[in-house]
């Protein structure tokens, strides 16, 4: 019995190792505010390629970059931000050639749909209505800095510390005030498109810097082809329609 | 350094309102288990130990539904006292409670259902009231087994991540406790900040848990011998 089992075992681990030599998985870390469109392109990928697998991980860029840092088997990551990019670049994470500009996005401010605030600029989030404000931690969250960076040029940073919610990512800043546990929020117009029926965009945030997103194959990645297939993937017509459908722009 | 030790206080005052809180809910609750009998003692029993088994995010998304100002609840705290857990350190307290109940509960029906009914009984035939019984005589010979579980949820309350995240978020100096703490330090990449605090929670955690053992009815019996 037991050694019927055994053999059944090998038979199916060498059958899932001849496989893996004609088909191959690749490991995506991409930003939070790519899970839609990501999750998306992944499936239309998987069925141009039915031979290959997408394994994708979502988290803060900083997570997914210390992630990268420390040991984790990924091999194509997409940054919501330059800055993060840049360091796992400097850390010799990337094949550097790779690297790509692939989407655009605007920095917003959102309340719950029902919100009686009406917010026009970042100085109104002073009004005393306006309690908790949930702001991605800008430390590890690329929304967040970019976020820390349009109050800072206002003067408000140390103003607004009193109401902030740091969150971990912008995702949870979205489910905060879509649950109306903040009264208003800092995240990406396309996270605000996701939740069009539970809240409201009041006002986008100007910003002297650009909101790009690079993606780029990292170090480990390279041995495989299928990692630049997938960047190619997402940078062709197909990907860049799913991406303008979530609200990013081009480039 | 400051918010090291910052966290530190904050998660050490979260674990031990949280301990309050289950010492008396956790006996009250364990005693009343194993002294009385009814249809669905079993089910209770189960649903009680619940927490220990069960995701701290799932725990979490409970909560912040319950209590979230959106919820029944939530809101009627809100509109009648004014009290908002979402976001707060009592929000914390409250997610760790739940998620070290267990811990204390189970063990102490436990330790109350070996506690020898003859001796009640002869406390009884002196005379003794109920009450008095209670804390003079099934407590203390129940009390190790509990005290155990007690440090235990201690523990566990002090470590815990996910329940809090959600319901009470990460506001350093506020909600942000130790094991938030080493969570925001790994991804920000501050690795000195995170080994300080990996550092600190082990040596609390390795002290809690020699404690514990120190106290377990097994321990007891050894010295007796």
């Amino acid at each position: 019995m037991l050694k019927m089992a055994l053999k059944n075992l090998v038979t199916v681990a060498v059958l899932t190792t001849s496989i893996s030599v004609f088909s191959a998985e690749v490991t995506v870390s991409a930003a939070a505010s790519l899970t839609n469109a990501f999750k998306d392109i992944a499936l239309n990928f998987e069925a141009e390629y039915p031979e290959h697998k997408v394994l994708l991980n979502f988290a803060g860029s900083g997570e997914l970059l210390q992630q990268i840092a420390k040991g984790a088997p990924v091999d194509v990551f997409a940054s919501a931000d330059q800055e993060t990019m840049d360091k796992a670049q400097t850390q010799g994470l990337l094949n550097e050639a790779s690297r790509k500009d692939f989407v655009r996005n605007t920095l917003v401010v959102i309340t719950p749909v029902d919100s009686t605030l009406e917010l026009k600029a970042v100085e109104d989030l002073q009004q005393t209505a306006l309690q908790r404000l949930a702001i991605s931690n800008p430390e590890s969250v690329p929304v967040g800095r970019y976020s820390k960076q349009a109050l800072l040029d206002s003067n408000l940073w140390a103003v607004l510390a009193d109401k902030m919610i740091n969150t971990q990512n912008v995702r949870q800043s979205l489910d905060y005030v879509a649950r109306d546990e903040v009264d208003a929020g800092f995240v990406y117009a396309t996270d605000a498109a996701i939740m069009a029926d539970k809240v409201k965009v009041q006002f986008t945030v100007p910003l002297n810097i650009v909101v790009s997103y690079p993606i780029a194959v990292t170090a480990e990645g390279s041995a495989k082809a299928v990692s630049q297939q997938f960047i190619d993937f997402v940078l062709n017509q197909q990907s860049q329609a799913v991406l303008k459908g979530y609200g990013f722009s081009q480039p | 350094m400051d918010a090291v030790w910052i966290a530190l206080s904050l998660s050490l005052k979260v674990a031990g309102w949280a301990t309050v809180l289950n010492i008396v809910l956790g006996i009250s609750v364990g005693y009343f288990l194993a002294r009385t009998r009814f249809f669905g003692r079993d089910l209770l029993d189960t649903l009680l130990t619940l927490p220990m088994v069960m995701p701290p995010t799932v725990l979490g998304y409970y909560l912040l539904v319950l209590v979230g100002r959106r919820s029944a609840f939530g809101s009627w705290l809100y509109e009648s006292f004014g009290i908002n857990l979402i976001f707060t350190w009592q929000g914390a307290v409250i997610a760790a409670t739940v998620v070290a109940f267990p811990l204390v509960f189970k063990p102490a029906r436990a330790a109350f259902e070996s506690v020898d009914a003859e001796l009640e009984q002869a406390a009884r035939v002196l005379g003794v009231s109920e009450i008095s019984i209670f804390f003079r005589v099934t407590l203390p010979l129940a009390w190790r087994g509990i005290l155990a579980g007690v440090l235990l949820a201690f523990a566990r309350a002090l470590g815990e991540f996910g329940a809090t995240l959600m319901v009470a978020g990460s506001i350093p100096g506020k909600t942000q406790t130790l094991s938030i703490a080493v969570y925001e330090a790994v991804q920000a990449g501050k690795d000195d900040t995170a080994n300080m605090l990996v550092l600190i929670t082990s040596v609390v955690c390795v002290v809690v848990l020699l404690t514990a053992s120190r106290l377990a009815p097994g321990r007891v019996a050894e010295r007796r011998r």
